[in-house]
């Protein structure tokens, strides 16, 4: 069905062995990861309570920091080793990012924010094929139909804008969907009913979701639970 | 590309500060392009003040001097040329015409300056304008004046007004040749030279009313009425300037060196194209000074756009962070900002350009009439699109500076997106 995904016979999607990583310029706080790893089709949530490096631990398995010291392989490649803008591309091609709120490019119409990726991933956009038949098609599945389109993204609802926002991390299929607190902002109910179309979408896609969140109820959803806390450490050098 | 036309999204999102931010660089583009626009008219119109005159001559001294008071009728001349002299030079076989000048009086605070009809015919301005009587005509009468356009608009004379011309060049005088009063015969059309701001009498009225003064003053007890003066011999003892056309401009420089080192009386002789560029030389330096002024507009107006572009800048993070997520490198969010401010100079620059147009082609005939000052609506010349250019470029400049702030914020950002 995805002719073009990374090599199936790889079971660690992503893996992550001694890594040592310190923000530039904010004092001595620095994050060591001794070893993570997420199997290929896997649905993980990462628990964690706020302030306990998230934030970090997301923007080095994306690719947006590199660390000091240590590997990260994400679909076999060692995306620490990789310059900048090819760090800024393998991110394109291979993840689909799902913030907390206010995802959306508020001027953008809900199409425009939903294909928007296909412009800086090649793989994707071939994958994907029509982009715009693509995106109405996964609006679709998400609950959304075609009358929401052409709409502002601010004339939405936040469980709305969740839901275009999977629908942008979901076209063309990448491997890694990584999802930061993507329900806190919704009531329980509407919770639910995300996270129900999200793993509907991601197991369609045979995709690997990746999900961090404060919040413990969630849990019995997902495949594997790992507290941050166990496989991070922060540390005041 | 689908960046682009969301970076031109993001700016309609903001389209009041946007449009004002255009607005304000338009104007500033206005007004850099429109002083350039008449600081070139004004150069023309001043060099164009006189036409058509060869040489100029005087009683010996400065040739600015000269051209002050003979042209532009401001200070005094130090002496005057015997009527023998001038008719001396007039008869020499290089000089086609000649039309004497003679000044000292004034009316309200315009100069009176005495000459023959002939002024009217031969003064020429603005390459090869004539004079134009407005109403009426040359004075033929000795006590007949022409006024200019400006003294007529001042003083709100009709033909046939009747004046009284005092004795020296102030604008108040409290010796007034009262007892001869002069009747406006013609007003002429306005020139935007100095002439509209002049009286015209003949040479024998200038004779006239003094017939009974002696150094500046009335010689007591002696009185010639009006009706007797005409009687008497008003041919002029003195002058004070005359105009010169040559038969051939070649004989230019031979002429005026012969004026200069006239034997019976120390004389000048100037061109006066050559004095006027000189005497713009000196007043020029305003034209630096309104030139300097434009270009602070212009500095203001591109501190306008960084600062609305900066001001945005953090309410824009998320934006930003959403653009890094999707796989968009720092490079390429400087190359939005910076792009944005690309649009808004170049939008300001053009809104400029149309609108300084635009305006040239409303206020131009205006402008002609109640100035005098003729602004040429041709398209913008090597000067004015290096002007355009430096103010493209200081604009493409001023915007790298919010464009690299946001290309470290996003940096620093990475994921985490502040609000």
């Amino acid at each position: 069905m995805f002719p073009n995904k990374a090599p199936a016979a790889l079971a660690d999607i992503v893996r992550m062995t001694d890594v040592r990583f310190a923000w530039p310029g904010r004092g001595a706080f620095t994050m060591a990861i001794e070893d993570f790893r997420l199997r290929t089709g896997e649905r993980v949530l990462l628990i964690g309570p706020s302030g306990s490096g998230k934030s970090t631990f997301l923007s080095l398995l994306c690719g947006i920091v590199s660390p000091q010291a240590g590997r990260i392989d994400v679909l076999g490649t060692d995306i620490g080793a990789l310059s900048g803008p090819a760090r800024d591309h393998f991110r394109a091609e291979h993840f689909g990012i799902i913030f907390q709120m206010f995802n959306l490019l508020p001027y953008g119409s809900v199409l425009d924010n939903v294909i928007l990726p296909l412009a800086f991933a090649d793989s994707r956009r071939r994958r994907a094929g029509a982009g715009q038949s693509a995106a109405l098609l996964l609006l679709q599945r998400l609950g959304l139909g075609p009358e929401f389109a052409g709409r502002s993204s601010t004339k939405l609802s936040v469980g709305q804008q969740q839901r275009v926002a999977a629908a942008r991390a979901l076209i063309g299929s990448p491997e890694l969907i990584v999802a930061d607190e993507p329900t806190s902002a919704l009531d329980r109910d509407r919770q639910m009913a995300f996270l129900d179309v999200l793993f509907t979408q991601v197991r369609e896609a045979g995709a690997t979701l990746i999900m961090v969140s404060h919040d413990q109820s969630l849990a019995p959803r997902f495949d594997r639970v790992v507290p941050l806390a166990e496989i991070a450490r922060e540390m005041v050098a | 590309m689908i960046v682009l036309r969301l970076a031109l999204q993001s700016l309609a999102n903001r389209w009041l500060t946007a449009l004002l931010t255009v607005l304000a660089i338009a104007v500033s583009v206005v007004l850099l392009l429109g002083v350039e626009k008449v600081r070139i008219g004004a150069r023309q119109s001043f060099a164009d003040t006189i036409s058509g005159t060869d040489l100029i001559i005087g009683a010996r001294s400065g040739s600015l001097q000269l051209l002050l008071y003979s042209v532009f009728r401001i200070g005094n001349a130090t002496n005057n040329i015997t009527w023998a002299s001038y008719q001396d030079i007039g008869s020499s076989p290089d000089i086609a015409w000649t039309v004497p000048l003679s000044l000292g009086d004034s009316h309200r605070g315009f100069r009176v300056l005495g000459t023959t009809p002939d002024f009217f015919v031969r003064y020429k301005y603005r390459q090869t304008h004539g004079l134009q009587f407005g109403v009426g005509q040359a004075f033929s009468d000795l006590f007949d004046a022409v006024i200019g356009a400006d003294v007529a608009d001042a003083l709100h004379y009709k033909v046939g007004q009747s004046i009284i011309v005092a004795h020296g060049a102030g604008a108040v005088s409290f010796v007034e040749h009262d007892d001869k009063p002069f009747r406006v015969v013609g007003i002429l059309a306005k020139t935007g030279t100095p002439v509209d701001r002049t009286v015209f009498v003949s040479l024998e009225a200038i004779e006239a009313i003094h017939v009974d003064w002696q150094s500046g003053a009335r010689i007591p007890g002696q009185s010639v009425s009006a009706e007797d003066a005409r009687k008497m011999d008003l041919r002029p003892k003195a002058i004070t300037a005359a105009l010169i056309g040559l038969k051939s401009k070649l004989a230019s420089f031979r002429v005026q060196r012969a004026i200069n080192e006239y034997r019976q009386e120390p004389l000048s002789a100037i061109l006066p194209g050559a004095a006027l560029q000189e005497l713009w030389g000196l007043v020029g330096t305003a034209e630096t000074a309104l030139s300097a002024v434009s270009a602070m507009v212009v500095v203001t107006a591109l501190l306008g756009m960084v600062t609305m572009i900066l001001t945005t800048l953090n309410e824009r993070r998320r934006e930003m962070a959403i653009l890094r997520s999707v796989g968009a490198r720092p490079r390429t969010i400087l190359g939005l900002l910076t792009a944005e401010a690309v649009v808004l100079i170049l939008a300001g620059a053009c809104l400029g350009v149309v609108l300084l147009y635009a305006g040239l082609l409303v206020l131009q005939p205006f402008i002609d009439r109640a100035y005098g000052l003729h602004l040429a609506i041709d398209p913008p010349g090597g000067r004015e699109v290096l002007l355009l250019g430096s103010v493209v470029l200081a604009g493409i400049v001023a915007g790298l500076l919010p464009a690299v702030r946001a290309y470290r914020l996003s940096l620093a950002d990475g994921m985490t997106v502040r609000v």
